[in-house]
Order: structure tokens, then C-alpha cells, then sequence
């Protein structure tokens, strides 16, 4: 059976299985018959020209998990961040671990959407932010329509999230090939700070598709730095929808760091409803063999007097393919817009190829947008320079790479986080050297 | 120490050295002069392991071995070290790590562990007020926006914490002042044993009154056209090159 068609039949026993009294039922019914009338995309949709599915959707995917599974945590402790005390919010095959996790609910909530779809308490919360800014598109409307895990963060106004917030989601490979549709809701109030970290992690090599939606709130003042690691495994692919409405004055950062998997497609959408907001979106992919990276951006300016910088760095070698579809929209009334966008990227294979394509659509007359993509490879001079010092030709290309990616990483805040970054990063170009600068 | 015989090479199919013969024993300083375009820069190039250049006949030979076929890093490894005209800029690279992974990437093909942190901290400090070196300076990108004296300065750095036996200095005074100069001048005559050499490149003699030289050679069109002692600097800096070459023209 076609994935969409096996879908399709396991709406009406997905919903048996969960509340349909509830609110989201409605919801969920709308997003069915959107998905249903819309398909997958394919290589017509121009948002998808270089990126197809096709190859992935074939799989035989369990769309849901049969069993429970769990695992120990000294068996998967080199997927978290370890060495810093943080809140977790994990799931194994798309199901929730209580074993791994540390929620809370003092004073904010870090737990679970399956609980805020279904207690009366986070009713409110619930009517005003979900699925209000996920896009009807097909794969967010599929989520949609399958929303009922993931994780939910509700921090209220003032308040400082003083422990990173770690989201995991490990899949087993118990299931010959699995889809995976996690749904995350964070909402961080007025003057609040939070700090993200998401990771999606097979641990075999069975096929995985996990579709995944966000929607972030950043209220008024509000800080949120939100860190995606997507090192996984060679048959594990990913769609990442993330969606981010910010108010006046707050700052958003969004860091992916694209590493592994298949093929990875990053919908990234940014929606400044406000004055004087900040948003950030920078990347640094490292890829090889026939992995394919799809960075799809979109920064929407709505008001005036706000900031976007997009700063995203690709090294692509074998097959590798990088793709890059940055979208900057400047209303009208959005005056004294500064948005930044470069995209640069070095290939170091002759079969290697990105396809990277900015796109500005401008309607005030009073703003300052640059863009600017550059394809090139590694200096010769410069790798003369470091081999005539001693280091051998590997370590100087990858020396030169991390530099060349080095800005990106500069912004990040957790300097834990930073540290396997870099360890990643030199595992990623075959080194043993340290990038501690 | 380093034995050039009957050199010739070139680069994207134009000769450039035609048959340099030159001999530097250890201890000693060779200083190579001549006109732009001789070919002295590409001699240092050639020796430290450009890849661009071809070598298309003769020998280099270093304590016995002909080194022709070692990549740039191999050359390093057995005691190699150019100091460049024109330092790369890199940015993302500080000082710091780029000199720790030389010395360890070093002292790993040399058969060695990687230097404890404490002694590596230690011989940075150490080399670096010998050149006069602003901690501050170490941190930075290597080479990124410094002046063209941080960089000749920085140069010199590189070559105290790698002590190499065959230092090769690359216009080295273009672009210090006189301050500088002595700084870098004082930093290589310091690191100056009998075990080691140095060839000192220059177009000009006003380093030569700081780096005494040994022997002078003079380039031109690819060929060491006259050696001599150094008096032959204070002749060329009198007299220019232009003698030189209607001796070798006529």
C-alpha cells in the first residue's frame, strides 16, 4: 500500500484511540482532508524543485510504534549532553520515557503535548497556540491530523528557564521501517528565557521518516535559543516544520547543525508580529556519502524596526547534496527592516552540488536587506600555509573547514553544547585534533 | 645540512630556476639577493614542498636525503620552516591552536606524544616576549587584519616554537619598520645554533645589517650568478643590480 493511502486508513484507528470529544479533534479532521486533497509534495512544487521524497516514501513504515520500548540510559548517554543539568523530555518510537525523562512542573511546564491535548488545565493554552501558525501545507497538515505526542513547553511570563531543555527522540529499529510524527508546542512568555535542544536519533539502521512539527511563541521580551543536532543515522531521514511567531522586542535563534541522515529538509519559518524583534537563523551542515540537506527558510517581516540574520555554512563532499531556499518578506509597513542572509558553502568533491537560491520580496522602500551565496573550495595557499607548519593535509583541510564554519558556532550560548559540537564536527572530517579556539 | 644541485623548476609550464647549485652547512646564514622575478621566492617555495612547482631536473637534499618526493608537511617534520613573504590570513584559527597542532602534529610524525598543556603554555609564553607578542594577539585569528609587522612578527613566532634546523625567511623585512625590524631580527639571531641554519631572502641589504650572513648569493634569471661574503651586500646596495646583470648579459 502507498504510504499516503495506509495514512489515510489509520486516521479513523488513530482517532479511536485517542479523545474524540476533544478540541483538536476538529482540527485533526480538517488537517486529514488537507493532506488527503494535497499529497506528498513532489518535484513540482517549486518549494521542492531539488529535494524529491519519492525515494524515502517508499519504505514500508509502521505509522505507529506496536510495542513499548525502552532503553538504559547508559546505552544512549552519548546522545545527550551530558555533562550540564538540564530538564529531558524524551520519547522512544515516538512513545514517551518516562525512564530518560526529567520534566517539571514547578513554576513552568517542560512535559508532555499528549497531556496538554487532554487535561482540562491546558485547555486555554491549547485554544490560543496550537496549530495557529503551522502552515496548512501537506506534511504539517499530516502532522496535524496525527498530533499527540511530543513535547510541550510552557514557560509563563518572567520567568528564566535556568536548565537547558533537552528533546530527544530515539527511535529502536524494533519496527522494520517507522514513521514517526512528534508535535511540540512551546510558549515562553513575557520577559522569559529559555534554551532548547532537539535531536532525532536512530539506533540502527532500519529506515526511519520522522515528520516533525513545531510552533514557538516568543512573547513580548522573550528569549528563546533553540539548538537542532541532526547527526543520525545513514537510513533515517527528517522534515523538520518549525514555525516561530514573535512579539515586540523578542529574540529568537534558531541553530542547526546538520551532520547525518539521509535526506534532512529544514522548514524553518519565522513570523515577526512586533517592533524592534530579532531573528536568527544560522546553520552549519557537513555532509558526505549520498546524504542530501535541505535548509528551507522563511523570515516574514511584518512591522517595522526589526532584525533577521540568516548565516548558513555548507561543506559538501562525495554525493553529498546541499540545498539552500532562503525567503525574506518585507511588508510594506515593515520600515527600517534590517535582514541579513548569506549562505556560503565549499565543495570538496567534483560529484558533490548545492543548489542554494535567495529569495527577497521586498514592499517597503526604507530597509536594508543584503544576501549573498558563494560556492568554492578549500584556499590552496592556505593549506600550503598550515602543511609547510606540519600539520598533514587532512588535518589542514579540516582545520581550514572548521574555520570556515567557525562563526556560526561562535553564537552558540551553551558552551557544553559547543564542545560536542566541535567533537562532532571532527568526527564528521576524520580528525583527532581539537577545535578548542 | 642542505645541498641544491643543478636545480631547475617551474610552474604552469614557465622555467623559472635554470640550475641553482648552493650548499648551506650547519651554523651558517646564507642570504639570497637579487632583482624581482629572479627566482628567489620560488626557491623557497620549491624547498619547502609547493606543490604548484614543478622540479624538472636536479636535487634538494636534506642531511643526506633528497626530499624532492616529501609533501610540504614531511619537509616540516624533518626541520623545514618558511617564513612567507606574504603570511595567509585564516580566519577562525587562532594563534594558539594553530601553533598547538603543529607542534603535536609535529611531535607525532617525529614518533612523539602530544606536548602536556602546561609546557605548551609555558614555551608560548616564553617565545612570545621574545618577540615582543601582546598576549591578547595570540587569541585572535591567525594573521586575520593584523599589520604587515604583526604578521613578519607572528612569522617569526611560528619559527621559535618550531625550532626548526633549516629556516628559510622570505622577504621577511618587506613591510617592518625599523622597530620591527630589530624585533624580528634580534628573535632570529637568538634562535641561531650551530646545529641549525638560515637562508635569508631579501631584496634589500638593510636586514643583512641585522642578520649577519655567512655567504651572499645573488639570483638572477633563475641562476645564482655570484656568491661572495657580505661585503657583497654593502656592493649591491651601492651599486644596484644592474652590473650584475650586464655581467651575466654580456
Amino acid at each position: 500500500m502507498e504510504l499516503k493511502e495506509k495514512l489515510l486508513s489509520s486516521f479513523l484507528a488513530f482517532e479511536n484511540q485517542v479523545d474524540v470529544d476533544s478540541y483538536v479533534h476538529e482540527i485533526r479532521s480538517e488537517a486529514i482532508k488537507k493532506f488527503e486533497t494535497k499529497g506528498f509534495p513532489n518535484k513540482k512544487d517549486e518549494a521542492w524543485k531539488y529535494t524529491s521524497l519519492n525515494k524515502i516514501l517508499k519504505e514500508d513504515y509502521s505509522v505507529f510504534s506496536k510495542e513499548e520500548n525502552a532503553l538504559e540510559y547508559s546505552d544512549v548517554k552519548k546522545y545527550f549532553i551530558h555533562d550540564i543539568d538540564s530538564y529531558k523530555i524524551i520519547f522512544i518510537d515516538g512513545k514517551y520515557s518516562s525512564h530518560l525523562s526529567e520534566t517539571t512542573h514547578d513554576g513552568m511546564d517542560v512535559c508532555l503535548m499528549s497531556a496538554a491535548l487532554t487535561k482540562p488545565k491546558y485547555r486555554l493554552v491549547i485554544e490560543n497556540y496550537f496549530n495557529k501558525i503551522a502552515k496548512d501545507d501537506s506534511l504539517a497538515s499530516l502532522n496535524t491530523a496525527f498530533s499527540r505526542e511530543g513535547a510541550f513547553i510552557n514557560i509563563p511570563k518572567g520567568k528564566l528557564a535556568e536548565k537547558p531543555i533537552q528533546v530527544i527522540h530515539f527511535s529502536t529499529g524494533n519496527e522494520a521501517a517507522l514513521m514517526l510524527q512528534p508535535r511540540n508546542l512551546i510558549v515562553v512568555g513575557e520577559n522569559s528565557h529559555v534554551q532548547i535542544i532537539e535531536r532525532h536519533q536512530s539506533l540502527t539502521s532500519n529506515p526511519i521518516l520522522t515528520n516533525s512539527v513545531t510552533e514557538v511563541f516568543a512573547n513580548k521580551r522573550a528569549i528563546v535559543d533553540y539548538y537542532k543536532v541532526q547527526n543520525d543515522e545513514k537510513n533515517a531521514s527528517l522534515i523538520d516544520n518549525t514555525f516561530i511567531n514573535q512579539k515586540q522586542q523578542s529574540h529568537v535563534s534558531v541553530h542547526t547543525f546538520s551532520f547525518g541522515g539521509k535526506l534532512t529538509r529544514n522548514n524553518l519559518n519565522f513570523f515577526q508580529n512586533g517592533e524592534h524583534i530579532d531573528s536568527t537563523l544560522k546553520g552549519v551542515t557537513i555532509i558526505g556519502d549520498k546524504q542530501h540537506v535541505d535548509h528551507n527558510t522563511l523570515v516574514h517581516h511584518i512591522e517595522p524596526n526589526c532584525e533577521s540574520h540568516q548565516d548558513y555554512k555548507g561543506i559538501f563532499g562525495d554525493s553529498a547534496i546541499g540545498v539552500f531556499n532562503g525567503k525574506v518578506v518585507v511588508e510594506k509597513e515593515a520600515q527600517k527592516t534590517n535582514a541579513f542572509q548569506a549562505n556560503n558553502n565549499i565543495l570538496i568533491s567534483d560529484k558533490a552540488s548545492i543548489n542554494t537560491k535567495p529569495q527577497l520580496e521586498i514592499f517597503a522602500d526604507d530597509v536594508k536587506c543584503s544576501h549573498g551565496c558563494t560556492i568554492g573550495q578549500l584556499d590552496e595557499s592556505a593549506l600550503f600555509y598550515l602543511r609547510s607548519r606540519g600539520i598533514p593535509e587532512k588535518e589542514a583541510k579540516a582545520l581550514l573547514m572548521y574555520a570556515f564554519a567557525n562563526n556560526v558556532l561562535e553564537s552558540v550560548k551553551i558552551p557544553e553544547l559547543k564542545k560536542r559540537i566541535n567533537k562532532l564536527i571532527a568526527n564528521k572530517l576524520a580528525v583527532n585534533i581539537g577545535f578548542d579556539l | 645540512m642542505l645541498k641544491i644541485k643543478d636545480l631547475h623548476a617551474s610552474v604552469e609550464d614557465k622555467t623559472i630556476l635554470k640550475g641553482i647549485n648552493l650548499e648551506v652547512k650547519a651554523g651558517e646564514v646564507h642570504a639570497i639577493m637579487g632583482p624581482n622575478g629572479s627566482g628567489k621566492s620560488t626557491l623557497a617555495s620549491v624547498i619547502a614542498g609547493k606543490e604548484e612547482y614543478e622540479v624538472d631536473k636536479g636535487e634538494i637534499i636534506l642531511e643526506g636525503q633528497d626530499i624532492d618526493e616529501l609533501s610540504a608537511e614531511e619537509r616540516a617534520h624533518k626541520g623545514v620552516f618558511l617564513s612567507f613573504q606574504y603570511p595567509v590570513e585564516i580566519p577562525g584559527v587562532t594563534v594558539t591552536n594553530f601553533m598547538k597542532t603543529a607542534i603535536n602534529e609535529t611531535r607525532k610524525a617525529r614518533g612523539l606524544a602530544d606536548m602536556p598543556a602546561n609546557e605548551m603554555l609555558k614555551l608560548i609564553r616564553e617565545k612570545s616576549e621574545l618577540l615582543e607578542i601582546d598576549r591578547k594577539f595570540l587569541s585572535r585569528s591567525l594573521n586575520e587584519g593584523f599589520s604587515g609587522g604583526e604578521k613578519k612578527r607572528n612569522e617569526i613566532f611560528q619559527m621559535a616554537m618550531l625550532e626548526p634546523k633549516l629556516a628559510i625567511l622570505d622577504e621577511t623585512d618587506s613591510g617592518l619598520d625599523i622597530d620591527a625590524l630589530r624585533i624580528v631580527a634580534n628573535g632570529v639571531n637568538k634562535l641561531k645554533s650551530k646545529d641549525n641554519a638560515t637562508i635569508v631572502i631579501t631584496h634589500y641589504q638593510r636586514l643583512l645589517d641585522y642578520i649577519i650572513p655567512d655567504y651572499v648569493h645573488v639570483i638572477y634569471n633563475g641562476k645564482i650568478v655570484k656568491s661572495g661574503g657580505k661585503e657583497l651586500a654593502h656592493e649591491l646596495e651601492e651599486k644596484g643590480y644592474d652590473w650584475i646583470k650586464e655581467e651575466v648579459n654580456a
